[in-house]
C-alpha cells in the first residue's frame, strides 16, 4: 500500500507540475509582469521619495512582503482554480474510484500549489535583484516561512475549491478576502506607522505575521515576534489540514 | 467468494428521493451480469455506491470480501469502471489520462506506458494518443474511458452503458473486446439500454426498478419465461381486414403488415398453415422486438402498474 500511495501522490504531483507549464502564460507570467511593476511603481518611483522603512532603503523592505504577496496568491490560485477545474469536469471522479487514500490526493495538490508557489516566489526573487542587492540574512526561516505559508493557502485554496458550485465562488475569497488581507499584512509598511487603534486591528490579520515571519528571514527585521509567526502559521496547517482531511473524507461537494 | 456482495443497500438523497430501497445481490466470480432498469430505476445510484462515488445510507457493498464502506482502499483496487458521462480531462492526451490513471493505482510509469499502448492499441485510439482528447469523437471518447479502465487490470470491470451513442460497427468491436476481457477472467457488470447487447453478452441479470430488484436470474432461465413472441410479417397480398386465427393475437399496422403473437406453445408452422390456408401469402418476417426487450417491457409495466 506504501508503494501505492507514493507512486499515486508522484502521479498527482507530476499532473499538476504538468499543468503549470502547459499553461504557462497564465500561471508564472502574469505575477512575474504585476511585480514587476510594483518594484517599477512603488519602489523604484514612490520609494525614493519615501526613504527608509525598518532601517532599509524602501525598495529593499517591499521585497519580502512582494515576494511573500505572489506565493500566496499563486498557491491558493494554483489549488482553487486546479481543484475546482477537476470537479467541474468531474475527472476528480479518476481520484475518487481510486484506492488512494484522501490524504495522499491532499498532498498530491498540496506540492503542486507549493510548486508553483516556489517557481513564482524564486522569479519574483530573482526579478528583485535586477533592482535592488538582496542578501538573505537567515536562509532555514526564510525557506521554512515561505514553504509553510505555501501549505497554508494551498489548503484554503482546497476548502474554497469543495464548496464552490460555479467558477464565481472561486474568485470571490481572493478577491474580497485574500486580496485586501494581503495589501493590509504589511507587505509595503511596517504597522509601526498606524495609529494604535489600526496597529492593533492588524494584529488580527494571519497574513501580517506570514509576511513579517518571511522579512525576519531576508533583512532581520519583523514588526512581529517571529515565535508568534510560527505559532501562526502552525495553528493555521493544523486547522486546515484537519478540515480538507475531513471534507475530503467526506466527500463534501464531490460523493452524492 | 463473491465478486460483488450487495447486502440490503439504501440510499436516500438529500433531496428525499429514495433511489435505492435495501437491495440484495451477488456477482458470481468470472460472470458477465447484466443490470438493467428504466431510466431513475436507481442503477446508476448502485454503481456509484461500488465505486464509492456515492455514500451508502444503510447497507453494505463487498467487491472481492472488501468492504467498500470499511476497506475503500482495498475494495477499490479491484474496480475499473467506465462511468456513463464523460469524466476525464478534455485538456490531457489520451496517453496521459491512461498512464495517470495508472499512477493513481499505484502501477509504476514503465509498465503504466506499455500497458496505456496496449489498451490504446486494443481499443483502436494508438494513432490518437498524442493528441488533445477534446478533439476525439464521442465513440473515441467511450473507448478512451474503457482504456483508462483496463489499465490497472480490474478483477471487475463496470460498464455504465459503454456504448450509448456509438455506432453499431464501433460497438460490436467494444463486445468483441469486453467479451475478451470476460474470457480472461474478469467479472463484469454492464448497464445498457441497448438490450440486445445484454442479450449478446450477458450470462446473468438483474433488472432494477423503482429502487428494487424485480428480477434476479440467469439469461437462459429468464428468457425462457417468455411466453408470447410478437412478430411483424410483411405480407404479399393488401389486406382489407384482420385475419383471425385461433390462439394467436392478429392486429393490422398497415394494409399489407401484420403483428401477430404468437403463444410460445404454438409452432409458427401453424401460424403459415392458417394464413396460407386463407390465400395469404408472407414475404417477410422480424421481431418485433428482441427478445429480452419485450419481457424488459413487460416486468417494468408490471413494476409501474404495481
Amino acid at each position: 500500500m506504501a508503494s501505492t500511495n507514493w507512486i499515486g501522490y508522484k502521479t498527482i504531483v507530476r499532473k499538476e507540475v504538468v499543468r503549470i507549464l502547459r499553461i504557462w502564460a497564465q500561471t508564472v507570467v502574469p505575477p512575474a509582469i504585476t511585480m514587476t511593476l510594483y518594484f517599477i511603481i512603488f519602489g523604484n518611483l514612490i520609494g525614493r521619495r519615501i526613504g527608509d522603512m525598518g532601517g532599509f532603503d524602501y525598495m529593499q523592505f517591499i521585497v519580502p512582503g512582494l515576494i511573500m504577496m505572489s506565493v500566496i496568491t499563486s498557491s491558493y490560485g494554483n489549488m482553487v482554480s486546479s481543484f475546482f477545474g477537476a470537479k467541474f469536469g468531474r475527472h476528480i471522479e479518476e481520484l475518487l474510484v481510486s484506492p488512494l487514500p484522501s490524504w495522499i490526493i491532499l498532498a498530491g495538490y498540496v506540492t503542486g500549489a507549493l510548486a508553483r508557489g516556489i517557481m513564482v516566489g524564486s522569479m519574483v526573487m530573482l526579478i528583485s535583484l535586477l533592482f535592488t542587492r538582496v542578501h538573505v540574512l537567515h536562509p532555514l526561516i526564510t525557506v521554512s516561512v515561505l514553504l509553510l505559508t505555501s501549505i497554508v493557502f494551498a489548503m484554503a485554496g482546497m476548502v474554497n475549491a469543495i464548496f464552490a458550485q460555479k467558477f464565481d465562488d472561486i474568485a470571490i475569497v481572493p478577491t474580497f478576502i485574500l486580496t485586501p488581507l494581503t495589501y493590509l499584512g504589511g507587505v509595503f509598511y511596517s504597522i509601526n506607522l498606524l495609529p494604535d487603534f489600526w496597529r492593533g486591528v492588524s494584529a488580527f490579520n494571519p497574513i501580517l505575521y506570514m509576511v513579517n515571519g518571511f522579512r525576519y528571514g531576508i533583512l532581520g527585521v519583523s514588526d512581529v515576534g517571529l515565535p508568534w509567526s510560527y505559532a501562526i502559521i502552525g495553528v493555521f496547517t493544523v486547522v486546515l489540514a484537519s478540515l480538507c482531511l475531513w471534507l475530503l473524507h467526506r466527500g463534501t461537494g464531490m460523493r452524492s | 467468494m463473491y465478486a460483488l456482495e450487495v447486502e440490503r443497500l439504501a440510499k436516500t438523497y438529500a433531496s428525499g428521493t429514495q433511489a435505492l430501497k435495501g437491495i440484495s445481490l451477488n456477482v458470481a466470480q468470472g460472470d458477465f451480469f447484466a443490470l438493467l432498469g428504466p431510466n431513475g430505476a436507481g442503477k446508476s445510484t448502485l454503481i456509484g455506491i461500488i465505486s464509492s462515488l456515492v455514500n451508502a445510507t444503510s447497507g453494505e457493498v463487498r467487491v472481492f470480501g472488501a468492504s467498500v464502506q470499511r476497506e475503500r482502499s482495498r475494495a477499490m483496487s479491484y474496480i475499473g469502471l467506465v462511468p456513463q458521462e464523460l469524466n476525464f480531462n478534455q485538456f490531457e492526451k489520451p496517453l496521459e489520462i491512461v498512464v495517470n490513471q495508472a499512477g493513481y493505482y499505484g502501477i509504476g510509469r514503465k509498465v503504466a506506458l506499455a500497458r496505456a499502448e496496449k489498451y490504446l492499441r486494443q481499443l483502436q485510439l494508438w494513432d490518437k494518443h498524442d493528441k488533445p482528447s477534446r478533439g476525439l469523437s464521442g465513440g473515441m471518447k467511450r473507448r478512451l474511458m474503457i482504456a483508462r479502465a483496463m489499465v490497472n487490470e480490474p478483477r471487475l470491470l463496470i460498464l455504465d452503458e459503454p456504448t450509448a451513442g456509438v455506432d453499431i460497427e464501433i460497438r460490436r468491436s467494444m463486445w468483441e473486446f469486453i467479451r475478451a476481457i470476460n474470457e480472461g477472467g474478469t467479472t463484469v457488470i454492464l448497464t445498457t439500454h441497448y438490450l440486445e447487447e445484454a442479450e449478446e453478452l450477458c450470462r446473468n441479470i438483474a433488472i432494477i426498478d423503482h429502487g428494487k430488484i424485480i428480477k434476479n436470474m440467469d439469461m437462459k432461465s429468464l428468457l425462457a419465461t417468455l411466453d408470447v413472441e410478437t412478430f411483424v410479417l410483411d405480407m404479399r397480398e393488401s389486406l382489407e381486414s384482420v385475419p383471425r386465427i385461433a390462439g394467436m393475437d392478429i392486429r393490422m399496422r398497415d394494409e399489407s403488415t401484420l403483428e401477430v403473437s404468437v403463444p410460445k406453445q404454438k409452432s409458427l408452422n401453424a401460424l403459415f398453415g392458417a394464413l396460407d390456408a386463407k390465400g395469404l401469402h408472407v414475404l417477410s418476417m422480424r421481431n418485433k422486438a428482441n427478445r429480452l426487450e419485450e419481457l424488459f417491457l413487460r416486468l417494468v409495466d408490471k413494476g409501474a402498474g404495481a
